[in-house]
């Protein structure tokens, strides 16, 4: 549904976003990961039509944001980093704003508002201004605003940005809740987010796309991937970690933690190969007693850190 | 068009949710009964016409409208909440147009509460009605004019402040230009032809002429193009700095 074709944005010499393309499909939900300052915003603001990228385009549910600006635009509910809310009007007042300005009215649009509301639960600050509301309130109220119209396409900038854990969990629960039926960009750097939320995940770093895949892919890029941790009790270490190394496929052994009974370790693969079976065998064959046994599925922080450290 | 209309309405509510547009319209009030009565000697000028009432309005709005328009659009960026508006479905010029449309309203109320003026008038003498409509119409059109080149400073701006102070000088020179004073020494030191010329791009030029009572068809083009230009000037400007 969102077709991003080689956009490229220009601030004076600098490169901010550099050949950027992706596809986005109905179901998705597209994780835009990268460090700050990475082009992240700059490529959301070029695909809702907040400015014109400098070559490049991006199609939205089939109209070009530069050739058919406004029937793109209506086929996206974007909510803007740190959520831009008129300070000084009333929770209802904007979002019946919202609504007049996409075109609603009537029975109608009491119907989008209340619907809007509901699923935010802004029910209890509906009469008080924006600039009375706490953050999350705040955030929740832009996030209203972007959902009211029911858009197919959702492009969020950080949605769960300053929130508390709760919150945050409660914006996840909305985005997943929707999305089946829509198609889902949604900025972070919160790398739990992409887990909890995200079907695919693109990473960018200065401006250019680093990886795109889906969070299991990246994760298997990881050097921690189907890794091994496991405690054991009453082992000499140079026993274990010897043993374990001699196995096939182990590249490494690490040494976690160690007390007088308990060492805890991480055998590390070779080329991503599983080692888990043969661990564990060694483990029942030479009579260890294990108290944890736990296979690493990856982690993204590390593959984040590596793809945008270059 | 619709778009326009919400903008207009959202943009209305702003003014008169905030103490702001009440205190305006009473320090418009006041001023121009001030200004009326005590420097404009309205009862001993013994002459049935608000000459006396309108001739103080390009020097009041150069004060006023600029505080009303100041925060059109550098609030806006400000508070990045033009990011917002410019991404729901409605064109940049569907917005300024409707900002200035909005703004341009509450002036108009503004204006029209000074009605008791025209009843003093009338009660007091026998005025030429028509004088006193074309004076309005003058009045509203010159609003206009200013109220547009805010809109320019303000999109020029995140400072609500510079905004204002851009605004008023910009109107000065419009004013300026075609005050007498100015005038005789320029027609003094250049050339007469280029006298001429700028004493007719001033606001006072056209309001002078429109309060005579005729309202020329070159005087309603010179603002309708001064208008356009200022409001296309906001829209270049926004265009290419709506982000920074």
């Amino acid at each position: 549904m969102i077709q991003v074709q080689h956009l490229i944005k220009l601030f004076g010499n600098f490169r901010a976003v550099d050949d950027v393309t992706f596809d986005v499909a109905k179901g998705e939900v597209l994780g835009f990961l990268g460090p700050n300052g990475a082009g992240k915003s700059t490529t959301m603001r070029m695909i809702t039509g907040f400015f014109p990228p400098t070559s490049g385009t991006a199609v939205v549910n089939g109209f070009d944001i530069q050739k058919q600006p406004l029937e793109a635009k209506r086929q996206i509910g974007y909510l803007p980093e740190n959520a831009p809310v008129y300070p000084d009007m009333t929770v209802e007042g904007y979002l019946r704003f919202i609504a007049e300005i996409r075109g609603f009215s009537g029975e109608e649009l009491r119907k989008k508002v209340g619907r809007a509301v509901e699923i935010c639960s802004l029910e209890k600050v509906l009469p008080q201004t924006v600039d009375t509301l706490s953050k999350g309130y705040k955030q929740r109220v832009c996030f209203a605003q972007a959902i009211l119209p029911d858009p197919p396409i959702l492009i969020l900038d950080e949605p769960t940005d300053g929130l508390d854990p709760n919150q945050k969990f409660e914006v996840r629960r909305m985005i997943s809740a929707m999305a089946e039926n829509k198609c889902i960009i949604l900025s972070t750097h919160i790398l739990e987010e992409v887990d909890a939320v995200c079907t695919r995940a693109v990473i960018i770093a200065n401006g250019k796309i680093v990886a795109n895949g889906s969070p299991e892919e990246l994760k298997r890029r990881s050097s921690l991937y189907e890794a091994v941790t496991l405690s054991l009790d009453n082992v000499p270490e140079d026993e274990a970690v010897s043993a374990l190394a001699a196995l096939a496929n182990v590249a490494k052994v690490e040494i976690l933690k160690k007390n007088e009974s308990t060492l805890v370790l991480r055998a590390l693969p070779a080329g991503g190969n599983i080692i888990a079976p043969a661990v564990a065998e060694e483990v029942r064959r030479r009579g260890w007693r294990s108290t944890q046994f736990h296979v690493e599925e990856g982690r993204l922080d590390e593959v984040f850190r590596n793809i945008t450290r270059q | 068009m619709k778009a326009v209309i919400s903008i207009i309405k959202r943009e209305m509510n702003g003014y008169f949710g905030s103490p702001v547009a009440y205190v305006f319209i009473v320090i418009f009030l006041i001023l121009c009964g001030f200004f009326t009565f005590q420097f404009g000697d309205f009862y001993n000028g013994n002459d049935a016409s608000l000459r006396t009432f309108f001739v103080w309005h390009p020097w009041l709005y150069l004060f006023l409208i600029p505080a009303v328009a100041m925060r059109m659009w550098a609030e806006e960026r400000r508070t990045r909440t033009i990011e917002l508006l410019l991404t729901l479905p409605v064109t940049l010029p569907q917005a300024i147009l409707g900002k200035f449309l909005a703004g341009w309203l509450f002036i108009g109320i503004a204006l029209s509460l000074t009605f008791p003026i025209v009843i003093t008038v009338c009660y007091l003498g026998d005025p030429d009605i028509g004088q006193i409509v074309a004076g309005y119409i003058g009045s509203f059109l010159l609003a206009g004019c200013y109220l547009a080149v805010g809109s320019f400073a303000s999109s020029l701006t995140r400072n609500q402040v510079v905004a204002f102070i851009i605004c008023l000088v910009i109107c000065l020179f419009f004013v300026v230009a075609g005050w007498p004073p100015v005038t005789e020494a320029l027609s003094s030191s250049v050339p007469l032809s280029v006298a001429n010329f700028i004493a007719s791009l001033s606001f006072m030029y056209r309001f002078d002429s429109v309060q005579r009572g005729v309202i020329d068809t070159r005087d309603l083009v010179y603002y309708a193009s001064v208008i356009t230009f200022m409001l296309a000037a906001s829209s270049v400007v926004l265009t290419s700095r709506k982000a920074s």
